[in-house]
């Protein structure tokens, strides 16, 4: 079975042994908590309440929340225009990322940077570039920066297949290895770089086997199923964090929406209805949740709380950031450290 | 008598100050482990500080800028070499969209204290892509400073200052600078980044001059002098922040005014130094601003072409003159 095919089928019970059910229910509960986030942003875009390019992580929670499990504070994730499910997984405050789409005084970055461009840099997220593959080397110059003082810690580099297209992303592989630095390269493979399909655009139809060329550890894993993740992921941070170097992950997953903002992208000739459908049937949270109730770590009271909850913390974020002021004009002075 | 280093000597000295002050400090780039390549300026950093903190790259512009970026966010202060500008159009990327907006886009939380060193290596029959000097495309840039040194005094002291400062720092040095030698303190001194210095006094004309340019201003000066032409020549160091207080001074003093840069003219550093004079000082103006640079042309090669393409202090004489008529000045017996 491919492993995209794996996709449909419930998640193995066998695979969460080992695995503490307040740990997977913490997943789960991230894995909502984006996707709620998401939903509400891609409403509030469409009623034109949000302006700033909003690019949605809808379908690919387990992938940002698979991996970030495993991080401490002090470790880094580099993330991309598709940013607000790296950031929120890695611990990242909700009422500052939602005041900063609102383009707030009180975002996280001041209104300065809007969906694109979100940071907390005391929780290891020092920045999100909106330039195709621009983080990877400064996930790689972190990773330098860890192995100088010999720090027990990782950096991240997210990012999609489209970035593969990027000469700045071989370079960054080579160097990674050639210096042995701890970094972790996420592909997350969507299969479409805006409006193309990764195999019109990529000669390489296993991104994968890229990083087996420069010689770095490289996997493939379903990126929708989040145990997998989880399990691929614990095992590769530890060997970065021991100092073996570099490690590539190629992660299946598919993105709901289209490039950006909420809309389906099923008017367009971009990708079939049957094709969109199967992947929502799928759902990477449903899958979870199923598997949580099956196995009586999540009841269904539970699950309600949790939603409760999580709606509850949206909404006021949502208020906190619409009653936040604008930023006043003095910002743009403030170029120089 | 006082101690006397080229301006190489004192970039090197720096660089060993600042490394043994500071263990964040490194140096990251292609040739910083082979003295020929950048003009001996790291000369005895790899025996004495390792291949650890003296890092030889790929030729790889664009991912090392990026991961000297990178590597500056977990409290490193990298010295990242360019040894030739021209290469550098690789990482325009990671210097413009990621390094210099850093700061501003991340709301002032995250800063990427970086120095490019970016040297201008020309001449010899280099040609188009091994000659540029690109400080007029770097000044367009916000969020980057951007530093000249024509001394050995200042390339020692802008080194430390660059290093020390918290926003991403250009410090453009030429190879025909590296054998000038003078003065250079002992200890580990700054030069503040945003102060001109004027190089010497005169009431009859200003030339503002960068880099290498201010050696032939001075030159220049000599031949003035004997036509009774008596010069002010300020030397810009910082190019960005510029010190525009200094040079409108000068201009409301002399109302004459030649600006004189080894990049190119259209929309270069000297097109925005006579931008900004205009706006401030026009009315001090008695003469239209007269530029001196580098004609709008790639690099030649040929020496016979070289010797027309790069401006001398012949060229800085002759748009003095121009400026000073018989009636406007003293003639000197």
């Amino acid at each position: 079975m491919s492993i995209i095919e794996s996709c449909s089928k419930p998640i193995n019970k066998d695979s969460i042994k080992g695995i503490s059910p307040k740990q997977l229910v913490s997943m789960y509960e991230m894995m909502l908590k984006i996707r709620l986030v998401e939903d509400y942003i891609g409403r509030m875009v469409a009623r034109r309440e949000v302006k700033t390019p909003c690019h949605l992580y809808l379908g690919q929670e387990a992938v940002a929340v698979g991996v970030c499990a495993h991080l401490k504070k002090d470790d880094f994730v580099f993330s991309t225009h598709r940013s607000h499910g790296h950031y929120l997984a890695k611990g990242g405050d909700l009422k500052s990322l939602m005041a900063e789409i609102f383009g707030k005084a009180t975002g996280c970055c001041r209104g300065r940077g809007g969906s694109m461009h979100i940071a907390q840099p005391s929780l290891g997220l020092p920045g999100s570039s909106a330039i195709v593959g621009g983080t990877i080397p400064l996930a790689v110059g972190a990773g330098l920066g860890i192995s100088l003082k010999s720090r027990p810690n990782v950096a991240v580099a997210f990012f999609g297949d489209g970035a593969t297209n990027e000469g700045i992303f071989y370079e960054s592989l080579n160097f990674a290895r050639l210096k042995n630095l701890p970094v972790i390269f996420i592909c997350e493979n969507n299969f479409y770089s805006t409006h193309m399909h990764i195999s019109k655009i990529q000669a390489v139809s296993q991104l994968y086997k890229i990083g087996e060329l420069f010689d770095i550890p490289s996997f493939q894993v379903n990126g929708y199923n989040i145990i997998e993740v989880y399990t691929l992921a614990k095992k590769t941070i530890e060997t970065a964090k021991k100092g073996k170097g570099p490690v590539f992950v190629e992660a299946f997953t598919y993105r709901w929406r289209g490039h950006v903002g909420p809309n389906w992208d099923l008017d367009t000739n971009i990708r079939a209805k049957e094709e969109v459908y199967w992947w929502v049937k799928n759902c990477t949270i449903k899958r979870l949740e199923r598997l949580l109730l099956g196995e009586k770590i999540l009841n269904s009271k539970k699950r309600k709380d949790i939603f409760r909850k999580l709606h509850a913390e949206i909404r006021q974020a949502i208020k906190f950031a619409k009653e936040s002021p604008y930023p006043d004009k003095k910002e743009l002075k403030d170029v120089y450290a | 008598m006082k101690r006397k280093l080229t301006y190489a000597e004192a970039i090197n000295e720096a660089l060993h100050q600042l490394m043994q002050k500071d263990k964040n400090v490194i140096v990251i780039g292609q040739g910083v482990t082979s003295p020929w390549y950048v003009g001996a300026t790291t000369v005895g950093l790899l025996d004495k500080f390792g291949e650890k903190r003296i890092i030889d790259t790929p030729v790889s512009e664009s991912a090392i800028t990026g991961v000297a970026g990178g590597c500056s966010l977990t409290g490193a202060r990298p010295i990242l070499v360019h040894p030739r500008m021209d290469f550098m159009y690789y990482a325009f990327d990671q210097i413009i969209n990621h390094m210099a907006g850093w700061h501003f886009m991340f709301g002032g939380k995250v800063n990427m204290p970086v120095v490019f060193w970016a040297i201008i290596n020309r001449g010899g029959e280099q040609a188009a892509q091994h000659s540029q000097a690109l400080q007029g495309l770097f000044m367009h840039i916000p969020g980057l400073k951007l530093v000249m040194p024509s001394t050995a005094y200042d390339a020692k002291g802008l080194l430390v200052s660059a290093v020390e400062d918290n926003s991403p720092v250009m410090y453009i040095d030429d190879r025909w600078l590296y054998s000038q030698k003078e003065h250079v303190p002992e200890d580990l001194y700054r030069v503040s980044i945003g102060k001109s210095q004027i190089r010497r006094k005169g009431k009859d004309l200003t030339i503002i001059a960068s880099s290498y340019m201010t050696l032939k201003a001075l030159e220049a000066c000599e031949v003035l002098e004997n036509e009774g032409i008596e010069a002010e020549v300020i030397d810009l160091r910082s190019i960005k922040p510029l010190d525009t207080e200094t040079l409108c001074k000068s201009v409301k003093k002399t109302g004459r005014l030649v600006i004189a840069d080894g990049g190119w003219r259209t929309c270069g550093l000297a097109a925005e130094i006579s931008a900004q004079i205009s706006e401030k000082v026009f009315n001090y103006l008695k003469k239209p601003i007269v530029r001196v640079t580098l004609p709008d042309a790639p690099a030649p090669a040929s020496s016979a072409l070289e010797r027309a393409y790069y401006p001398t202090e012949k060229n800085i004489i002759k748009a003095a003159k121009s400026l000073c008529n018989k009636n406007s000045v003293r003639r000197k017996k």
